[in-house]
């Protein structure tokens, strides 16, 4: 007799994830699915992929998914959850996607409260393209555009989505977490339980924040890659709670 | 079918969009389309449906794509430089096969244009607009009758072709009042028919539905795929309409408010004792080529009426190749037809004359072409009392 101690989660499908190794997404998908099947939501959350790495996201959730344009994640999160308000709506977005050209729809769908759950994975770089600068990316950070590092002087400075958002009255709750450690897996997966339950307890948009490593485009090893996590990311990006407000 | 009742185009689109089955519409302010965002925003919800005012005309757009991926009746309207930016919004919707409705109540262009009604987005409207093989149908009303019974045939083609729909209006009928009644009884949406690839509520024991626009390595047999149905449309969906046109000394050729201005043309010719048809193409993607061809040979010449600088005139030259003579009437970027102008032209057609016939190469040898009739209203080099 053998016993079961860990199985992938049904909410995801057998679609083997194309991401680079020691990349942070695949941690993150997983604690969706193990959250969207502890909630019992799993068989009416609906996902929406971005473009960028997560851009075949939509083929792993085992929930219905949609794939649209680059930022659009929350307006077309919008669309879904206005039409089927008894959907689970959830929008896995990177830091260009979110924080670049995004911008306006991610604001606007914390203006509106739209009752939907973002979860944005903030890795300071665009990966997919190959490492240019990104909205998040840290000072003196080099990157393919940004080859001597990020000049403030010239393409001014990192910017902190949760802390802005929380300035938002429609926004709810606003947590940043990090993948770096089993605390702090566990730490993030607390999170996305709590902005999952304010959708389904109608509470209103949240949004979790996940600080992740991409030791491909950093050019780091894999312990590299955490080492910079937490000396680097985490002083810009400090991890906890900056929202947590109930229903109006 | 309703009784006959005097309405405002746009509201005439609106209403008929609900009654049509829309549940959800997106969209941001822009003049002149402004009364279709208000009367949805009035009237959606009373039938359990949305209204979301966007921070822009992408956001609506892409607001359109997720409503549409669920299957539900979705749409938006704008104007011109609107339409412009949700060009992002439709590539992506037709390449994830979504149906929908984008109305564009067109304005002077190109860029900011003006806010008097034109007819210049035709390329952008027939031709793509957006990146990549696509088409989208285009339906080109020219009464308010049509612009309100119009969205439920627009969706109607677009469920059965998996395809967005375009109305292309003018600004002046999405602001003129008609008499106009609604042709159909309205439609309630959760009569109609499931789509098997809609997102929803995932039920136990039916397979996952994804809705995507990267196509990856499967990009070239979705896009050929996808050209079959392109196929199939332009074989069975040209709608036309055509008045005196078999025996014609000259068929005019026009759609949506230039029709209108061409059957004055045609009343003054007939006390000349000239016989003028006119063929209006209600579709204008897929255009009504067939037909057309067909007259071509019955006629002298054609002219090509239009309220922009040569667009709808390259489609009618493609549908008739040199079996006649194409002439170009036309009336740029917020110029209103004047059926005693459009009458000159066609003789001059006849007659192998210039005076009221547009053309770039006698344009560029300094032929003064005179489509000047709004200057005396003070539409062009007016700024006064113009709003975005």
């Amino acid at each position: 007799m053998s016993t079961v101690l860990a199985k992938k989660p049904n909410a995801l499908t057998d679609v083997p994830m194309h991401y680079c190794p020691g990349c942070g997404h695949g941690i993150v998908h997983r604690l969706i699915a193990e959250t969207l099947e502890e909630l019992n939501v799993a068989d009416r959350a609906i996902g929406v992929a971005p473009v960028g790495c997560a851009v075949f996201a939509d083929s792993y959730f085992a929930c219905d998914c949609v794939q649209g344009a680059h930022g659009r994640g929350p307006a077309i999160a919008t669309g879904i959850k206005r039409s089927k308000p008894q959907a689970i709506v959830f929008s896995y977005q990177g830091d260009g996607d979110l924080a670049s050209i995004g911008m306006a729809e991610i604001v606007h769908a914390a203006v509106r409260n739209e009752n939907i759950t973002v979860i944005f994975i903030n890795n300071a770089i665009y990966g997919m393209t190959g490492g240019q600068m990104a909205p998040t990316t840290l000072v003196g950070q080099v990157a393919t555009t940004a080859p001597k590092g990020r000049d403030p002087k010239l393409q001014g400075w990192p910017i902190n989505m949760c802390e802005m958002l929380a300035q938002i009255t429609g926004s709810k709750f606003l947590a940043r977490g990090a993948v770096d450690t089993p605390q702090n897996v566990l730490k993030t997966k607390q999170y996305l339980r709590k902005a999952f339950e304010n959708q389904i307890n109608n509470v209103g948009f949240s949004m979790v924040e996940v600080i992740s490593q991409c030791p491909t485009n950093w050019h780091a090893d894999v312990q590299q890659a955490l080492e910079f996590v937490r000396t680097k990311m985490m002083p810009q990006y400090p991890l906890g709670i900056f929202k947590d407000k109930g229903a109006d | 079918m309703t009784e006959k009742a005097l309405r405002k185009g746009n509201e005439a689109l609106a209403e008929g969009a609900i009654r049509a089955g829309v549940r959800f519409f997106a969209g941001y302010p822009i003049t002149p389309q402004n009364e279709v965002p208000e009367y949805m925003s009035a009237h959606i919800a009373d039938e359990g449906g949305a209204f979301v005012q966007a921070e822009s005309e992408l956001a609506a757009i892409n607001m359109v794509y997720g409503a549409a991926a669920t299957g539900t009746r979705a749409m938006t309207s704008s104007s011109s430089p609107g339409i412009s930016l949700k060009q992002e919004g439709i590539t992506y919707l037709a390449s994830a096969d979504l149906p929908c409705l984008i109305v564009n109540v067109m304005r002077g262009g190109p860029g900011l244009g003006s806010i008097a009604g034109a007819q210049g987005d035709y390329f952008q409207a027939t031709r793509g607009g957006g990146n990549g093989d696509y088409h989208v149908i285009v339906l080109a009303p020219n009464s308010v009758e049509e612009l309100g019974n119009f969205p439920k045939l627009a969706f109607d083609l677009a469920e059965k072709y998996r395809m967005p729909a375009m109305i292309l209006a003018d600004g002046i009928l999405g602001q003129m009042m008609e008499s106009m009644s609604f042709n159909f009884d309205p439609v309630d949406p959760n009569k109609l028919g499931k789509f098997d690839w809609a997102v929803d509520i995932h039920k136990n024991g039916r397979a996952k539905n994804n809705v995507f626009s990267y196509k990856g390595d499967n990009l070239i047999a979705d896009v050929v795929e996808r050209a079959k149905r392109y196929g199939l449309v332009e074989q069975t969906e040209q709608r036309f309409e055509e008045r005196n046109c078999e025996d014609a000394d000259v068929i005019l050729v026009a759609y949506g408010l230039s029709s209108r201005a061409c059957l004055e043309a045609v009343n003054h010719a007939k006390e000349q004792g000239l016989k003028l048809g006119l063929f209006r193409p209600i579709t204008l993607w897929p255009f009504p080529s067939k037909r057309l061809a067909e007259l071509a040979q019955k006629t002298k010449a054609i002219l090509v009426v239009e309220q922009s600088l040569g667009q709808l005139v390259q489609d009618v030259k493609l549908s008739v190749g040199d079996k006649v003579p194409v002439g170009l009437n036309a009336y740029p970027s917020g110029g209103q037809p004047d059926g005693a102008q459009i009458l000159t032209a066609a003789k001059s057609l006849l007659t192998g004359k210039k005076e009221g016939l547009f053309s770039l190469k006698d344009h560029a040898a300094g032929f003064t072409y005179n489509c000047t009739r709004d200057l005396k209203l003070g539409v062009q080099g007016d700024r006064k009392g113009e709003t975005k």
